[in-house]
């Protein structure tokens, strides 16, 4: 399967990354190359989410908390006038740590149960942001005066930035890629479909969980550092509960437990968010009716429903026509 | 804790339980249960329902915490270990109800299932399908068990029947010695039993084997000792034979129909 580069999945990912790679030449205005940057990098936040809710059947409500640690981490090493490599190495070691004792204590149950304590610690962090003024600077927040320069690779304009930020989320789909098929992949799948089962067969469960949010915890980082770079300012805001919810949108209307769905949703949410609200004022509304239309006429996710849809469409075609369709 | 056997015998029981208890607030499901198992023994649990069979297994497995009293492995007390570490040491289950993974095809429950006991299983940078020698041990166990034909079915399109059998491949695959069945006939047509009596029938001699089940044709084919449960209490123990003629056993469980 791996020699062949010619499948038609194959040349999708191809001109896929082309689309991307090209984007600035032939997407006009700065205004949408930050658009598209904000895509990738809240992408990498929802493939984070997805980890625990599509793989690990544990829905967290408090994720955007550890994206605001993760950028406040930077920010405040920043400002302590440390370097932007030490800053990024500490923001992502704070955000794995935050999350190992989210998960420590979130663990203790599934279900309804885990959503409620991740919605507490998410509140108590949103809660630190906003109270904790000698750190976090309250409801002021943190500026960050400059982006870093990556081998004298200069981030300050939108077009560079982009491009780190495509890396980065390239890199993480190919982690997510080989990670849903690892035998950890597997095995965290496992236990979400059949605990008790698993537990028989030797797996620890617990473990498994707690290795599945600490590479949840990990994704959820590196996007929040991105994102603060992009915004170059971090506030309370980025932490409330409303953050968490919308990224647990993105993950839920794409297709929970698929690799492109956390992309799609996050694409969706965010071009609703910025592009479109620009034209219509309640932007809140069109966003709540899609989610609503999703949710009735595809409920298991736009890439998922999409998947079936074409299969239906293939199917009631003749084949042959298909087939030299995907042949050139 | 590794207390050996205080018994003179050359060989050790695969498991021991001694004086196990089990209460539930004021319920006593588990009383005073003392068993022996070796090596290559077939033995059952019968009992009516609500005697206290399941959560005889829970016990053994570590489900539940004891009340009282003590599991033992190869002589070594395990009482208070996990059930994951119990599998390690050479233990596994099936259930009473099916809990198999319906989305996945047989090949991939088996390939799950051999992985259990391996370190490689929280590896997240290799894929599952470069592990060579995983692939060669579920084949040879598919082949044994006669669903190599049936190996890319998602599971759930197999029969019941079928299923239940899938259900004990599973717990073939970490290399148990001992293999607890819970009802592996639950649900099954008088034919369908009759094939997984078969089926136990076939498995490695050496392997322990101890059997819950409703029944008895299965019991009686399968085992050389029978043990009758009763609230929690062991009340007899014996050859399919002796326990068949037992008035005890009549009164409380063949003769209740």
């Amino acid at each position: 399967m791996m020699g062949n580069f010619l499948t038609p999945r194959c040349l999708a990912i191809a001109v896929a990354i082309a689309l991307l790679a090209a984007l600035p030449a032939w997407m006009n205005g700065v205004y949408y190359v930050n658009v598209a940057s904000q895509i990738l990098f809240y992408a990498v936040f929802a493939l984070g989410l997805n980890v625990l809710v599509g793989y690990a059947g544990l829905t967290s409500l408090g994720h955007a908390a550890l994206f605001g640690v993760a950028a406040y981490a930077t920010a405040y090493m920043l400002q302590l006038g440390y370097g932007h490599t030490e800053s990024i190495l500490v923001a992502l070691l704070v955000g794995v740590a935050s999350m190992a004792v989210y998960a420590v204590l979130s663990l203790r149950s599934t279900g309804i149960g885990f959503i409620m304590i991740t919605l507490a610690l998410g509140e108590i962090l949103w809660g630190l942001a906003y109270r904790w003024i000698s750190l976090t600077g309250g409801d002021n927040g943190i500026n960050v005066p400059k982006r870093p320069a990556p081998f004298g690779f200069a981030m300050s304009n939108a077009t560079n930035f982009y491009y780190v930020t495509l890396i980065v989320f390239l890199l993480s789909v190919i982690a997510m890629a080989i990670f849903v098929r690892s035998p950890f992949g597997a095995a965290l799948r496992g236990t979400r479909d059949q605990p008790r089962r698993m537990n028989a067969l030797g797996y620890h469960v617990w473990l498994i969980r707690f290795y599945a949010c600490l590479f949840s915890g990990l994704l959820t980082a590196v996007s929040g550092i991105l994102f603060v770079y992009y915004t170059q300012f971090i506030s309370p805001q980025t932490l409330a509960l409303t953050s968490s919810a919308e990224v647990l949108l993105m993950v839920i209307a794409g297709g929970p437990g698929t690799l492109l769905g956390p992309i799609v949703g996050a694409g969706l949410v965010v071009i609703v968010k910025t592009v479109v609200s620009g034209f219509i004022e309640r932007w809140n509304f069109l966003l709540g009716a899609i989610f609503v239309a999703i949710v009735i006429l595809m409920p298991d996710g736009l890439v998922p429903g999409t998947t079936r849809l074409w299969r239906r469409f293939i199917r009631k075609r003749p084949p042959a026509p298909a087939k030299t369709e995907a042949a050139p | 804790m590794s207390s050996v056997s205080t018994t003179n015998d050359s060989a050790v029981p695969v498991l021991e339980l001694r004086g196990l208890c089990k209460s539930f607030g004021g319920l006593q499901a588990t009383r005073d249960v003392n068993l022996r198992i070796m090596p290559g023994d077939r033995q059952a649990i019968i009992g009516p329902n609500g005697a206290g069979k399941t959560t005889l297994f829970n016990l053994i497995t570590g489900i539940y915490p004891v009340t009282s009293g003590q599991v033992l492995l190869y002589g070594k007390d395990v009482t208070k270990w996990q059930s994951h570490e119990r599998t390690a040491m050479g233990m596994a289950r099936t259930f009473q109800v099916t809990h198999l993974f319906p989305g996945l095809t047989v090949l991939d429950n088996v390939l799950l299932a051999i992985k259990g006991l391996r370190r490689s299983k929280f590896v997240m940078w290799r894929f599952l399908s470069s592990y060579k020698e995983v692939y060669d041990k579920a084949y040879h166990l598919l082949e044994q068990a006669g669903f190599l034909d049936r190996k890319d079915l998602e599971v759930r399109n197999l029969s019941h029947g079928e299923q239940r059998q899938l259900e004990i491949v599973l717990g073939l695959a970490s290399d148990p010695k001992i293999l607890l069945l819970d009802e592996p006939a639950a649900g099954l047509s008088s034919g369908e039993s009759a094939e997984m009596a078969k089926f136990l029938m076939k498995l490695d001699p050496k392997l322990a084997i101890l059997l819950i089940e409703h029944d008895m044709e299965i019991v009686f084919d399968v085992a050389s000792q029978i043990s009758v449960l009763h609230f929690g209490q062991i009340l007899e123990t014996g050859t399919p034979q002796q326990i068949h003629s037992s008035p005890k056993v009549q009164e409380i469980y063949l003769g209740t129909d």
